[in-house]
Order: C-alpha cells, then sequence, then structure tokens
C-alpha cells in the first residue's frame, strides 16, 4: 500500500489501483454523513477534486492523487457514508483508476514514510 | 484531500496548525484534555469541538439520555441598582431589550435579545431576576459589544458585573432532571425557565432550567475554584456524557435555534429571524409599556406588517448537506437568489441533512420547492417548519 501527502492510500490491483483515504484522515474528518462521487469513464489529473466528502463538521474534497482514467467508484458510499468510518482502509475504498503511467505510484509513500509524516 | 474546510461555521475553522496561544482556556480546560477532547478555537477560546466519542453518538446520546457541555465561554453578567430597587434597573433594561424585566417573577428567566437602533439584534441572551439583582447570560463572542453597549445606554443607577470567577456547564437531555436531582431535590419542582440558588457541598450553585439543544436540562453556574470536580462527579454518574461544540452546533440546528452570528446579527431583525415570540406582549403596539426600547419603530411595525425575508427551515431532497452561504433560487436556472442557508448540516436524529436561512417571504410557504446552488448544481429542497425535532422542555402547564 502506497500514501500520499493528502492522506490517501492506493492499493496496486492488476493492472489498476485502488483509492481510498487513511485512518488518520477518516478520524479527524469525524463522522461522514455525505459522498459525492465521479463519473465512471473520467479522465483526472493529479490534484483534481473528484470526490466531495461530508462530516457532521464540515466538507471536504479527495483529490486524484495521480493522473489517469477513473474505472469504477463504490457506490455503497453514496449510500453509507458511515463506512468511510468504520472502514476506512478496506470496505470504504472510494475509486478504482488506470494510471498513465503505472510507475508513478513507485514515488509515492511507502507505510513507514507516512507514518512519519503524520507524527 | 482533506482541506478540513469548516463551511458551516467560520469559527471551527483552523483544526490544525492554528495558534492555540491566542486563546483563552475554561476552568475546565485540562478536564476536557484528559477526557481526549478534540480543542478547537472558538468566539477565543478553545474549546471541546468533540470528545472520543464523536459528534454524532455525541448528539444522539443527549437526545436519549444526557449530555455535560461546558459553556464557561458565555458571558454572565450581573447587573445591580446601586439604589436598591429592583424594578428600576429592569426599567433601564427594558429601553435595550424588548421584553417583559419589569413583571418578571423572581427566580424566572426569560430568552431575549440586545437590539440595535435600527432594530437589528446586538446579541440574544437569557435574562433572570435573581432578587436583588438580576442575572444575563450573553454570548462568548459578543461579550465585549454587550457590556460597552449596556454600559454606555443604561442609566446611573445600574452598576454592572462581567463575571470572570465562575464556570457554566449545561445538563441537557431526558435523564438531566434524574443527574441533577442527585445533587439537590429542589431542581425537581422547577419548570422550564426557573432558577434556583442552591448552596451544595460548600459553595454557591445558580441552576436554570434551561439549555440551548430543544432538551429538558439545565444550566449550572460554578465557581472556578469547584468546576473541576463538581464535573467529574456529575460524569461519574450513569449515562453521562461530556458533548463539544460540534454536536451542540447540530442540536440547536435540529431544534431550530438561532446561532448569533450566523442566523442573526446586527442587520436581521426579530420578526425577519422569526423570534416575535420572544417579544412580550406588554412591549407590542397595544401593551402596557408599548415600544420606548431601541429600534422599536421597525420591530413593531414588522410585527404589524411583517417583513420582505423570513428565515426558515430548508429540508434538501437529496443527501448533500446545504451550508452556511449556500444561495437559494426559486428555479434551477434563474440567475437572481431568492435567499441564503444561514446554518446548516446533517441532523442525527431526523436523519437527513437540514439548514435554516433566510428566503424572500413569497417564497416562504411550507412545502414551496425552491432550489440551492451546491458546488455549481442546483439541487432540490424544500421549505419546511421549524424546529426539525420535537421541543421537550418541561413546562409548567
Amino acid at each position: 500500500m502506497k500514501f500520499t501527502e493528502e492522506h490517501e492510500w492506493l492499493l496496486k490491483e492488476d493492472d489498476h489501483v485502488i483509492v481510498g483515504i487513511t485512518e488518520h484522515a477518516a478520524e479527524a474528518l469525524g463522522d461522514l454523513v455525505f459522498v459525492e462521487l465521479p463519473d465512471v469513464g473520467t479522465a483526472v489529473s493529479k490534484g483534481d477534486e473528484i470526490v466531495v466528502i461530508e462530516s457532521v463538521k464540515a466538507a471536504s474534497d479527495i483529490t486524484a492523487p495521480l493522473d489517469g482514467e477513473i474505472i469504477e467508484v463504490n457506490e455503497q458510499l453514496t449510500e453509507k457514508p458511515e463506512l468511510v468510518n468504520d472502514d476506512p482502509l478496506g470496505a470504504a475504498w472510494f475509486f478504482k483508476m488506470k494510471l498513465t503511467d503505472p510507475s508513478e505510484i513507485d514515488g509515492l509513500m511507502d507505510e513507514d514514510a507516512y507514518k512519519e509524516l503524520i507524527g | 484531500m482533506v482541506n478540513y474546510v469548516h463551511l458551516n461555521s467560520a469559527d471551527f475553522s483552523a483544526i490544525y496548525g492554528d495558534n492555540m496561544a491566542d486563546y483563552i482556556q475554561t476552568a475546565l480546560y485540562d478536564l476536557h484534555i484528559s477526557l481526549g477532547a478534540k480543542m478547537v478555537p472558538f468566539a477565543g477560546y478553545e474549546m471541546p469541538v468533540q470528545y472520543p466519542t464523536g459528534v454524532m453518538k455525541e448528539h444522539i446520546h443527549t437526545r436519549n439520555k444526557v449530555g455535560l457541555f461546558d459553556v464557561s465561554h458565555m458571558g454572565q453578567v450581573i447587573i445591580k441598582p446601586k439604589n436598591g430597587n429592583l424594578s428600576d434597573i429592569a426599567a433601564s433594561l427594558e429601553k435595550l431589550i424588548p421584553i417583559d424585566i419589569i413583571d418578571l417573577p423572581k427566580y424566572h428567566q426569560r430568552y431575549g435579545f440586545l437590539t440595535n437602533k435600527h432594530g437589528g439584534i446586538i446579541d440574544d441572551l437569557m435574562v433572570s431576576n435573581q432578587g436583588d439583582h438580576l442575572f444575563l447570560v450573553i454570548n462568548a463572542g459578543c461579550k465585549k459589544t454587550d457590556v460597552e453597549h449596556l454600559r454606555d445606554n443604561l442609566d446611573d443607577n445600574c452598576e454592572l458585573e462581567l463575571l470572570e470567577n465562575r464556570s457554566l456547564i449545561a445538563l441537557q437531555g431526558p435523564k438531566a432532571e434524574k443527574v441533577l436531582s442527585k445533587f439537590s431535590n429542589q431542581i425537581i419542582d422547577m419548570f422550564f425557565m426557573d432558577t434556583l440558588k442552591v448552596q451544595l457541598q460548600g459553595f454557591e450553585v445558580w441552576i436554570s432550567r434551561s439549555g440551548y439543544t430543544g432538551e429538558d436540562g439545565f444550566e449550572i453556574s460554578i465557581p472556578n475554584d469547584n468546576i473541576i470536580e463538581f464535573t467529574e462527579q456529575l460524569l461519574e454518574i450513569e449515562d453521562v456524557l461530556p458533548i463539544g461544540l460540534g454536536a451542540r452546533d447540530s442540536l440547536r440546528l435540529e431544534a431550530g435555534l438561532c446561532l448569533y452570528g450566523h442566523d442573526i446579527d446586527q442587520n436581521s431583525s426579530p420578526t425577519e429571524a422569526g423570534l416575535n415570540w420572544a417579544i412580550s406582549k406588554k412591549r407590542r403596539a397595544s401593551g402596557t409599556r408599548s415600544g420606548n426600547f431601541l429600534g422599536s419603530e421597525r420591530i413593531l411595525n414588522e410585527i404589524s406588517n411583517g417583513t420582505d425575508i423570513k428565515r426558515v427551515g430548508i429540508v434538501p431532497i437529496g443527501r448533500a448537506p446545504m451550508r452556511e452561504g449556500v444561495e437559494l433560487f426559486k428555479d434551477r436556472n434563474d440567475t437572481i437568489p431568492i435567499g441564503k442557508v444561514t446554518s446548516g448540516g446533517f441532523g442525527p436524529i431526523v436523519e437527513r441533512a437540514i439548514s435554516m436561512g433566510y428566503l424572500d417571504t413569497r417564497y416562504t410557504k411550507v412545502n414551496t420547492k425552491i432550489f440551492a446552488e451546491i458546488r455549481g448544481k442546483r439541487m432540490e429542497a424544500v421549505v419546511t417548519s421549524l424546529p426539525f425535532t420535537k421541543l421537550n422542555f418541561k413546562r409548567s402547564n
């Protein structure tokens, strides 16, 4: 599993990656009440705001971690946003994307580096 | 991601990286930390926004059992008559607040607001008759303005003191009476808005049967020196959990109550805000002590003739919360807004997104379909009455 400074995790699966947010992020956001997912097929660039998440306290975005195309989204989250708090690293993945340059994932943080980042 | 943008309340901004040294700590600060609270800046104070329980569960716990809130950031003000005659200072205060204070029964409290000369609201507050003085509880963010306004406008017979030596906690929820009765049986006889002064464990406790969650409950003023010990005793009782500002905000929103600086301010009038109910009959156009308060011309006129805009409840059809600042439109394509959301978020008990805001009065009929613009998209919503949840006060009749 790889991590971004924006508190996302990426997991390689076949020819694509699965993306979610870390426990640290889920904890900091608080109870989620709303998730809006991108359309499958959307071409995204690193940094694009592609998911809207709202907790009881706040609205935030999830940005695209790298360049690529959205190939699947986790529709379950629209009906059950609270899954993100219950299982951020598992059942509550947000989307799957096909990377434009699959080697770019190697440049992201590993778990130790991420743990150091969040202290 | 994770911008931590707190759209529902600017005061909750900057959870991380803010310089907390600039903020005042309440006497309960160390207890909040030991309870694992997440602290945020709010109205110049460093306050718990939530405990490990989390906002959602804290909210539901308060509605079902009982929650304990530190509200020591709020201002506690005493006004005493130099000549010893309480009705003289009540008459002086009536020039600044459109409620009946002269005939306010001893040990009883009323909700009211300080108005400005334009009929806007300087602050909303509680005022009670304590026999030899009046006791006010004012908003944290308005303390300085209120005290200056009161000092400038009350007559010389009024001696005003902003108390720094007392803390304030709120015990809210259906089990609040059961919990507090372990300390004093007398509280069982209190009704909504009654107050009581009682000696407990060697110090004087000032209790009012009120709060700002829509639930039955009490606000309890205790000397700073005794607050930690007393609060710890309350927290040891079954069903009592500490509740942060996050749930306090969603509780008052579900109860349809205004948050000063958001739903009401210096520009909004009581009638626009839907607060006519708080203006005593005696102070209205046909009352025995009609008018004669700041802004009375506009306010009394508006009570009779209505206003161009009105505060209403708004329920989004979809799941997306409509938060403070979101503009409202009469249809999908109209470019001119008919109103704006002033508070919005998620209601954990009603289990849906809820908002309140001001709308052009022509569109305020219940069930009117309107549109809100969120992130560039028009989303459907419906005008509703307030509150969103049933109010559970222990009224006397």
